[in-house]
Formats: structure tokens, sequence, C-alpha cells
């Protein structure tokens, strides 16, 4: 039976997370496997408390009032068997005036038949800044289900950043859904990138309320999709108070016999509130491939580099 | 022989034609410029030279090095050693230029795309992270559209409409530019209806609707492009006693 701290490393070598990051007194990580604490280390301001359950985790995740965390906060859930479920159940608390970064690295490098449950309640306080950027690596198989849910709630002045990539393995199915109410000038953004290929399914389901006078909210997606994948994005911005202003970009370049759908909603219900949407859906763009490809890269390489780009 | 020749080139699209039994030579290692008036088919010939999609359909014979290129898709002919730089280079989301060079680049080394970066002005430090996006200047893009090419070294470079959408300064480095080609060996085709782009070039020839109506120095070309074409209504139909 392997002992916590070589399932630890065996995690980091997939990640390919330095040692130092990890050995930093001044880092905080905390590394899951399946429903195991197998690393951790907190620093002041920062509070976790982690509730093992039958299939995953309850964290409690809570940075104190003030505390600015300078380097990001390294969170770890993977799962390194071929099979199995894992839940995460999260509640985070970015009190008010802190400041975090969190790197979430999902790891499911042997994934056959695995199910990575999320479901998140995030409070961003009043004058916080929580950035959540997620990393995904999968296997090849793309035997693997996505579910992350979050709510989140951003209070006066607050900030929030989300951003989702895979960055190597199979899609498999990821069915993302964030839904996020921003109060008074706060400002919200939130992104993902995934490239879909086999028959991977992208669902996408991004949701915005701005509620507080002068709140800001941008909703990003870019997405490919090839051979047999597809793609399905929502995208939903609605403004109610003065001074809101929104934006929503939604790109998805379709080669293959993938399919990509997009559905931008927005909705403004005040008259000093403003919301813009822009969509684009299709073949990589003529001149960018031909460009390219006149200074010699065939059109497989080229069509790589423009997604490469796309998705960076 | 040039190294690139065209040889009765005819192409019609949507039912006009555009290219009309245009024959042309190309020296190595010189200056070109074509100029004429807009809708002249200037851009068009470039296109069909490049071999872009849309500009495949032509009768005629296009030669590189004396040997028909016709069959051969946009990358092959790249890799035979044309390349092409649109009049509105293309946007890139995302892509760095540091990425953008290195694809065209023979020598992909940091070095040679930081050198390449200099030679158009721009700062490497400043700009090696920054994507080829939105954020960019024409000048800028049209400076680093030129770097791509000085990195990839082609035998032939087609420059359209260089100093379209670009202020004084950038026109002024643009200028270096080509001459830096030119020095690398590269035969560099001019698309123009500027004079002074056309001031760059050696030798020049002038187009109207498709076909070559003149060629010869640039001072004759200039004076007749100036005096006879500007205020011309008629087609293909020249004046060549007076060139003055």
């Amino acid at each position: 039976m392997k002992l916590n701290n070589e399932i630890a490393q065996e995690l980091y070598r997939t990640l390919q997370l330095t040692d130092s990051a990890l050995q930093d007194e001044e880092t905080a990580h905390l590394v899951i496997n399946h429903n195991m604490v197998v690393g951790e280390h907190l620093i002041p301001g920062l509070e976790v408390d982690v509730k093992e359950l039958k299939q995953g985790v309850q964290v409690q995740f809570r940075v104190l009032r003030d505390t600015i965390i300078a380097k990001p906060v390294h969170l770890c859930f993977g799962m390194l068997p071929e099979t199995g479920l894992q839940e995460i159940h999260m509640e985070v608390a970015i009190e008010e005036n802190a400041q975090v970064s969190v790197l979430a690295h999902c790891t499911f490098p042997n994934a056959v038949d695995i199910v990575h449950q999320m479901d998140a309640n995030i409070t961003v306080g009043a004058g916080a800044a929580y950035t959540y950027l997620e990393r995904h690596i999968h296997g090849e198989t793309g035997g693997i289900k996505v579910i992350p849910n979050a709510q989140v709630i951003l209070e006066k002045n607050a900030r929030f950043k989300t951003d989702f990539e895979l960055l190597r393995g199979r899609v498999g199915i990821i069915d993302i859904n964030y839904e996020t109410t921003c109060y008074d000038q706060s400002v919200m953004e939130m992104n993902a990138k995934v490239n879909g290929r086999g028959d991977d399914l992208i669902k996408i389901r991004e949701i915005g309320h701005l509620v507080g006078e002068g709140c800001r909210g941008v909703l990003t997606s870019r997405i490919a999709v090839r051979n047999n994948s597809r793609a399905e994005v929502y995208n939903m911005l609605t403004a109610t108070a003065p001074y809101a202003r929104g934006h929503v970009d939604c790109k998805e370049i379709v080669q293959d016999n993938g399919i990509a759908t997009a559905t931008p909603i927005v909705e403004v219900r005040h008259p000093r509130a403003h919301i813009t949407h822009e969509a684009a859906i299709g073949s990589v763009d003529d001149k960018q491939l031909e460009t390219l490809m006149s200074r010699g890269l065939s059109e497989d390489d080229a069509v790589d580099l423009i997604i490469q780009g796309l998705l960076s | 022989m040039g190294i690139l020749e065209t040889r009765n080139l005819n192409l019609t699209m949507g039912g006009k034609q555009i290219l009309d039994n245009l024959t042309i030579d190309f020296w190595e290692g010189h200056v070109h410029a074509i100029v004429g008036p807009n809708g002249a088919g200037k851009s068009t010939l470039a296109f069909t030279i490049m071999g872009l999609s849309g500009y495949r359909d032509f009768e005629g014979d296009i030669l590189l090095n004396g040997r028909s290129i016709n069959s051969l898709n946009v990358d092959e002919r790249a890799r035979q050693g044309i390349s092409l730089a649109w009049q509105e280079p293309a946007r890139f989301e995302g892509l760095s230029i540091r990425n953008f060079l290195r694809a065209s680049a023979r020598d992909k080394s940091e070095e040679s795309i930081a050198e390449a970066l200099e030679k158009v002005a721009l700062e490497p430090a400043e700009y090696l992270s920054r994507a080829v996006d939105k954020t960019l200047s024409g000048g800028e893009r049209k400076r680093i559209e030129l770097a791509s090419l000085l990195v990839m070294q082609p035998s032939v470079v087609l420059l359209d409409e260089p100093d379209s959408g670009i202020d004084v300064e950038a026109l002024n480095r643009i200028f270096e530019a080509i001459q830096l080609l030119k020095n690398s060996g590269s035969t560099v085709i001019l698309i123009t209806h500027s004079l002074p782009v056309l001031q760059q070039a050696e030798h020049a020839f002038l187009m109207c609707h498709g076909s070559i109506l003149n060629k010869g120095t640039v001072d004759q070309i200039c004076g007749y492009f100036e005096n006879k074409c500007m205020s011309c209504d008629h087609k293909n139909m020249p004046d060549v006693g007076d060139q003055s």
C-alpha cells in the first residue's frame, strides 16, 4: 500500500509541479487523492478544514479579513486509479479586503471511467479579490466526466476571476455550470478554454447577474472541436442596476465533424446599464490560415497553431 | 528568364475578366513595383501567384525558376520560396509574436527572432510575448509581417500595398525592411498605387484592367502613371509615345 507521501509525489509528477513551489514555506498547498488528504501546508491567514467523505471531501476554505496572500495557493484534486467517483464540496469565503489566488490542479492521468464533481459556494467579501485558475490533466482515453458547479457572490468592490483550462489529455465530458451575482462596483471575469477531440462533449453554462450599481462582468469562451466532438456554450449576462457593464464573448472553431453551438443571452433591465456580446463559430479564418501557409506551414500545422493561440 | 514569370495569365471572377493574358517576368534579387489604379488587378495577380483560395481557377502558367507551380497549394509554393504580405495583415488572438515569427523562421532560435524584430525597429523585450492581435497598431502589424518574411528568407516576396494605413515614421521602417529583404537576396514585388512606394523599386510595371500596359524604369513609369493614368478613363489604350 502506498504511503500518502508517495501518492502526493505521484500526483505532483503528473502535474509537473516543481518541488520548490511545494516546499516553499510561503506557498500554501492542499493535495487530495480521491477522498484523502495526502499533503497539506497552510500559511497564516488561510484556514482550510477538510472532512473526508465516502466518495470525496468537504472543504472549508477561508481567507481571513485583510489577509493578502502573495503567492498562489496550490489545490490539487486528483485520482490515480482508472475508475471511481470524486465529489468535492467546497465552501469558500474570502473575507473583507483579503486577496488570494488559487491554482487548482485536477489530475486524472489514468482515467478510464472517472467522475469528478465539484459543488462550490463562493463568497468574495467587500473589497476582496479571488482568482481561481483551474487546470486539468486527463488521460488519453476520454473516460472522464468533469462536472464543476459553482455559485459565486461578489460583495461590494469585490473582484473574481476564474479560468478553466485543460492542459493535457482528452476532455471526455466537461459540464461546467457557474453562476455569479455581482453587487456594487464588483468585477467578475469568467473564462473557459477547452480543446475537444474524439467524441468529447463540452458543455459550458456560465451565468452572470449584474445587480449592483457600477459592477462589471465578462464571460469569455474559447472552444475548439474536431473529429466528432461537440460543444454547447450557454452564456447569460443580465444587468439590472445603473452603470452595470457586461460583455459576452464566445469563439468556437469547428474542424472535421465537430459540432459547436453558442447561446449568448444578454438581458438589460435598467436604462443606464449596458451589455455587449459577440460570438463567432466556424472553421479557421481563411486569412489566418493562408498567412501561416504562405510562410510554409502545412494546413494542419497552421490550424494547430491558430487553435493553440486561441486557447492560450 | 526571370526567377518568377507569368505566361498568358487569364482569370475571370464573377463573369469579369480580372487578369487578361498577362505575361510578366521578375528578375532575381531586384525590387519590382506593379503600379496601377484601383481595380487594375494588381492584388489579384499577387494572390494568384501565391495560390490563395479563390484564385486558383486561372488559365496560363506561373513559373518559378522555369518550373510551373500551377498545381501547388499555398504552403507548397511557400516552401518553394514564394511568400506574401497582405495589405491588411491577419490578426491572431492569443498567438504570440514569438510563436508567429518562429513558425515562419528558418533559424528558430530566440536570437534570430529577436534580431528580426530589431530590424523592423520593434524592441524584442516589449513585443515578443505580445499577441499578434488587435492591440497592435496597423504599422506594428505591418512590421511584424515583414519581420516574419525576414526570418523566412523567401526567394520571392509579394508585398501588397505596404504603405496602407500606416504613418510616415512606420513607412520609413517599412522601406528599410524592403531594402533588407533585397539585401538578403529576396526578389521583391511591390503592389502599389502609391508613388513613394513605387520609388523604392528598381523596375516598374504599369497595370490596367488586368494587363501590363507598360514597363520600364521607375522614373518612366512614375511619370506615365502620374501624368496619364491618374485622370485616365480609357481601358488598356496607352499613349506609349509620351512617357514623360
